[in-house]
């Protein structure tokens, strides 16, 4: 304990120097504005802003990074409870009890909730961060090429089971995923496989202009025909104060919100979205006026905000501590830390402390931040809603271009980046998730590679990946994944995964 | 009928047949010695697995014809778009790229007048390149007399 009291105060000394305070606070404010944006997500933003990090060192590069992702979770309430649109899907349930909150004339009421509740539980989930991460990572020191091979399996497995939906078509995507990351050279013989004479894929095709491609261009291709205009509830700053009742309300479910949200934030998955829609629930069973959910339910707003800002420090738990991203923004973030030089993985704690405590101290400041930003400023942002959205979604593409090409000065992933707007916007059509395509793409490499060298390291012998407990341990965790995802098609009853994706529909 | 499920895995199982068509330019290995095309052989193989299925148990799902499409005109005119960028960046330089494919999404597509898609055009493709390439470093592509 004292040690880490120790090696958060050298955290603290990293990010309250100047420059380090200015990257956070850059990080937030765009955060916030691609969350209040609807059709940008954090991803888009972070990828945007990932070549004007190169420049920079790494400390400062992910700082900034990483108060983009966790300001768009702040701000992507604001759309959702001003106008019913999610800013990023992690704020779909917020939609429900937040909008009607704003027209029961309690707009302010919900935003104040919304960013407190958002700001306990960012602060909260950055101790279970700062506790979890480095114990996991001298544990992973453990690690050989089958333990990685079966805990990368695992998160494919995990991420296709928690995606709302079948199963069956997550791992479809998960193994269209893999497909698309073969593409390149193969790093143990050294053979170009699909690559068509394109010089520029022998280094595979990036995440940025997939991951750009299939959540930022494919949301503006669905949602750029829309004939009306969404209203804007516009709140007064006065308003802002939640009643005496309001907080008495809130207390219970921000802690709720808050622990479920860290620890389904740690599984791979579409985290932010399930813990959400699990936080929901949970309220809702928990309520002693279930009946008011839907019609403005102060709870329905504080136990899904927080539960999503507190599943943005979980999913940095596996990113930092064993170099495993668990959802598309992180593997964003992963190949950023990489583009500077870092290598995450249990290592990373041990040989650049400097880095890791003052990322995490760089959390405390950006929750203060994102506070101070959200609450007086909240006018200002919304402001942006109201330029109209025939000249907003061009603005948009010509950023998304920007982004991707700027990453690697190329213009080829600016064609993969279209292609994959395409193929996402007709997936989703067709009822089928992008999210494990992303992560398919970052962990095809990694996945191949652990697989052939633990072949070799057995001459060949599958037997590798059981008789090493921790690989075994892990791969039964899968198997008993793909039989829970089964279950429902033998037992023909709606699991919680078919709840879920009814929920997003109707909403 | 014709749902979702059955087309998306009917498009599946295409792509797949294609990869292991393409594989076979590549040393397979074996069971025990992987080469570079037995990764992509395996997932193919499990996408046909998964396609099938999905066609075979697909007919409960929503049919293709309620699926609304009401945006395609829009949809093209976005990706034209950006084949246009992906085209003329590196030959036209960032600024006039930008400046065209703005004033054609305004312009064209959305109906907004001259006036205004000329001013909003030209000042995010000038404005952005000078907050990119000039004031953060990010260097963008010149075009033409350095444009």
């Amino acid at each position: 304990m004292l040690e880490t009291l120790q090696n958060l105060s050298l955290g603290f000394s990293v990010a309250l120097s100047p420059p380090i305070l200015f990257y956070a606070f850059v990080g937030c404010v765009v955060g916030t504005l691609v969350g209040v944006l609807p059709g940008v997500g954090p991803l888009a933003g972070i990828s945007l802003l990932l070549p004007v990090t190169f420049g920079l060192d790494a400390t400062r590069a992910i700082v900034m990074l990483s108060g983009i992702y966790y300001g768009a979770m702040y701000g992507g309430s604001t759309t959702s409870i001003l106008m019913r649109i999610p800013g990023e899907t992690a704020s779909v349930m917020t939609c429900i009890d937040g909008y009607a909150m704003a027209r029961k004339g309690r707009a302010g009421a919900a935003l104040a909730i919304a960013a407190v509740g958002s700001y306990v539980a960012g602060t909260v989930s950055v101790v279970g961060l700062m506790l979890l991460a480095p114990p996991l990572a001298s544990f992973a020191l453990r690690f050989g090429p089958p333990e990685y091979f079966a805990l990368l399996l695992l998160g494919l497995l995990v991420l296709a089971y928690m995606s709302g939906g079948s199963m069956l078509k997550g791992l479809a995507m998960s193994a269209l995923g893999l497909l698309l990351g073969m593409i390149g050279i193969d790093q143990m013989t050294g053979y170009f496989r699909f690559a068509y004479g394109v010089v520029e894929l022998g280094d595979g095709i990036g995440v940025v202009p997939v991951a750009v491609g299939l959540f930022g261009i494919s949301e503006i291709l669905t949602t750029a025909g829309q004939k009306t205009p969404p209203m804007v509830i516009k709140p007064k700053l006065r308003e802002l104060l939640p009643s005496r009742q309001e907080w008495r309300e809130s207390g219970m479910p921000i802690a709720r919100g808050t622990v479920l949200g860290f620890f389904i934030g740690i599984i791979p998955g579409s985290a932010h979205v399930i813990s959400t829609f699990v936080s929901y629930a949970m309220e809702r069973r928990l309520s002693k006026t279930p009946e008011e959910f839907g019609r403005g339910a102060v709870a329905g707003v504080a136990g899904p905000e927080s539960a999503n800002n507190a599943a943005t420090s979980g999913a940095f738990v596996p990113m930092l501590a064993l170099g495993v991203p668990s959802g598309p923004i992180p593997a964003v973030l992963l190949a950023a830390m990489m583009v500077h030089g870092v290598a995450p993985g249990p290592l990373l704690i041990k040989n650049q402390p400097e880095l890791f405590w003052g990322f995490i101290a760089s959390m405390y400041v950006g929750n203060v931040v994102l506070l101070i930003l959200n609450l007086p400023l909240v006018g200002l942002f919304v402001n942006l809603l109201r330029v109209p959205y025939p000249i907003l979604y061009p603005t948009i593409v010509i950023f998304c271009v920007l982004g991707v090409y700027a990453v690697n000065s190329s213009v080829v992933d600016v064609w993969i980046m279209l292609v994959m707007g395409a193929l996402g916007y007709l997936l989703r059509k067709l009822g089928f998730e992008t999210a494990p395509i992303v992560l398919g793409v970052v962990l095809a490499p990694m996945i191949e590679m652990s697989l052939r060298q633990s072949l070799a390291m057995s001459d060949g012998n599958y037997g590798i990946f059981f008789i090493r407990p921790i690989a075994a341990a892990l791969l039964a965790v899968g198997l008993a994944l793909v039989l829970l995802g089964v279950w429902p098609l033998i037992s023909k009853t709606l699991d919680w995964r078919a709840r879920l994706a009814l929920a997003e529909k109707g909403e | 009928m014709l749902t979702t499920d059955r087309v998306g895995g009917s498009a599946l199982v295409l792509f797949a047949l294609g990869v292991l068509w393409e594989s076979r330019k590549l040393p397979l290995g074996s069971l025990h010695n992987p080469g570079p095309a037995y990764m992509p052989v395996v997932l193919a193989v499990a996408l046909v697995v998964s396609g099938v299925i999905l066609v075979l148990r697909g007919g409960g799902s929503e049919p293709v014809g309620t699926v609304g499409w009401a945006e395609w005109r829009h949809a093209v005119a976005i990706l034209a778009v950006c084949a246009f960028a992906a085209l003329a960046l590196d030959r036209l330089g960032y600024r006039i790229t930008v400046a065209v494919a703005l004033a054609f999404l305004l312009g064209v597509v959305e109906h907004r007048r001259f006036l205004f898609t000329t001013v909003f055009a030209l000042g995010m493709a000038i404005g952005t390149f000078y907050l990119f390439d000039t004031l953060l470093r990010t260097p963008l592509p010149r075009g033409p007399f350095g444009l």
